[in-house]
């Protein structure tokens, strides 16, 4: 693609056409020739959108909470933004995307943007192509934008880190409270929401994530006899402590406490104070200056990522044009070599050219 | 593979339009498409053609395969390909037809921009490959 319909491209985009931001998410998603010129030329238009991400087992009612959530936003005059991931087969990396089926509250609203994304089986490259596809969302001018992925591996973490609040759906009945213990489900939500809160267990559900998150939060709480002090907590290096005895108002503020929420997907029960909690963890991130903070470091965290692909890019052909790795391994293998010779071997020529740029 | 390995995926759109609760077919496809290593995005029922060509745009489809056993296929199909003129996405959707379609429709509806139309007994492989060799350049 020319870099002259590239620009077409992004003006479209700008101008408010579906089909140019629907391409331009296609190409992200394709990593096509030419794709990251377009994410740099929407940077400068991108900041103003409010992103939620959303997480939790398959079946737990993702899609159709996502689908009351926008029904909601649109009723408030809000535009919004919907990418939905789900699994690709590992063995022919095709994929069934059926979310779009649960958004029957949005029905010919164009305003409402929903695009199914696989992950297409390469580790980093969805999270990378799950925040550039929330930049043209976000440079199209949708106001919120939702995120939904499922589960709360290592990819769905790196992809809900592109969120500014992150809502865990857990359904009941899914396991005592020592699952909630299992790291990655806890630490990531900044909301846990029990859906389908009219089955049996809901309740018990509630209570067990309550606790753990009341032990997250201060794991000594009740053991704090007296006779020494506290150490601060490694989260907080500030010196603020959560709860307990300096309970100032200036601490409330700046910790937020997740918190348990009831909702009826399907009915849409639980909806509206889902959104008033939404709402008020936006507000939150606004007022501690988190949002900034959080921007800060995802920017970071994408710079790295694009260097890290930048820079195996350039040791790969620096290896193929060495004869590849296969013909290294087998002088490994033959004790002719060692793997950490052979690996500086390669990465010398490379750090002797930085070294000259440097001077 | 780094993040930025080309990855050029061919996505379909499997849509039942309108009052046609028969969707065995459809799940076929689909599940034959996705084997295949295609991207199916899947509509579910009873869908008006408006949100077929709303899904259309969105995901950015290469393929749209409308499948239709209600005989209704002469009023609904051409509603879809309006749509998606309207928005631009006619040019570079393929656009498939299945279901039971009478043979002088399937005339009509391939003169209107229909790719092409699979009837009962099409075998699955004819129509991965129909996909793989007619699925727009873009």
């Amino acid at each position: 693609m020319s870099a002259a319909a590239e620009r077409e491209l992004v003006e479209e985009l700008l101008a408010g056409k579906h089909r140019a931001l629907a391409r331009v998410i296609s190409k992200v998603e394709d990593r096509e020739p030419g794709y990251r010129d377009i994410v740099s030329a929407l940077h400068e238009h991108t900041g103003h959108a409010d992103v939620i991400g959303i997480t939790g087992s398959p079946g737990a009612g993702k899609s159709t909470l996502v689908d009351k959530l926008a029904a909601h936003y649109r009723d408030r005059g809000e535009t919004v933004g919907v990418i939905a991931v789900d699994p690709s087969s590992p063995y022919t990396g095709g994929a069934v995307l059926g979310d779009r089926i649960r958004m029957a509250s949005n029905v010919g609203d164009m305003d409402v943007f929903f695009r199914s994304m696989s992950a297409r089986g390469t580790l980093g490259g969805l999270s990378t192509a799950t925040a550039d596809a929330v930049k043209a969302l976000d440079a199209f001018g949708k106001d919120r934008i939702i995120i939904e992925t499922v589960g709360a591996g290592q990819n769905e973490v790196d992809i809900v880190r592109t969120a500014d609040t992150v809502v865990v759906l857990v359904q009941p009945g899914s396991g005592d409270d020592v699952q909630m213990l299992k790291a990655g489900i806890l630490e990531i939500g900044d909301l846990f929401v029990v859906n389908k809160a009219d089955m049996d267990g809901a309740s018990r559900t509630v209570a067990d994530l309550e606790e753990m998150l009341h032990m997250e939060r201060d794991p000594t709480a009740k053991l704090d006899t007296g006779g020494f002090d506290k150490p601060d907590h490694p989260d907080h290096p500030d010196g603020e402590k959560i709860g307990g005895d300096t309970d100032t108002e200036e601490a409330d503020e700046a910790v937020w406490e997740p918190m348990v929420l009831e909702t009826i997907a399907k009915s849409g029960e639980g909806v509206v104070e889902l959104i008033e909690t939404l709402d008020a963890h936006a507000q939150w991130l606004d007022e501690t200056g988190r949002r900034e903070v959080k921007a800060r470091q995802r920017y970071a965290a994408e710079i790295r990522q694009l260097l890290r692909a930048d820079a195996a890019d350039l040791i790969d052909e620096e290896l193929d044009r060495r004869g590849g790795v296969e013909a290294m391994a087998e002088r490994v293998q033959n004790r002719d070599t060692d793997p950490y010779t052979a690996a500086s071997d390669v990465l010398g020529a490379i750090e002797d050219c930085v070294e000259q740029q440097r001077e | 593979m780094s993040a930025d390995t080309e990855q050029r995926t061919i996505r379909c759109l499997v849509a039942k339009v309108g009052l046609d609760g028969h969707d065995r077919g459809a799940h076929v496809i689909a599940r034959a498409f996705r084997d295949a290593g295609f991207e199916v995005i899947y509509s579910g029922l009873h869908r008006a053609p408006e949100e077929i060509v709303q899904a259309a745009v969105q995901e950015d489809v290469d393929v749209l395969g409308i499948s239709i056993l209600s005989g209704a296929h002469n009023t609904l199909v051409p509603k879809v390909i309006e749509g998606l003129k309207e928005y631009d996405a006619f040019e570079d959707t393929l656009i498939l037809v299945g279901g039971i379609i009478p043979d002088d429709d399937q005339e009509t509806l391939l003169s209107e921009g229909v790719a092409a139309v699979f009837g009962p007994g099409t075998p699955m492989e004819d129509t991965v490959e129909f996909v793989r060799e007619n699925a727009p350049e873009r």
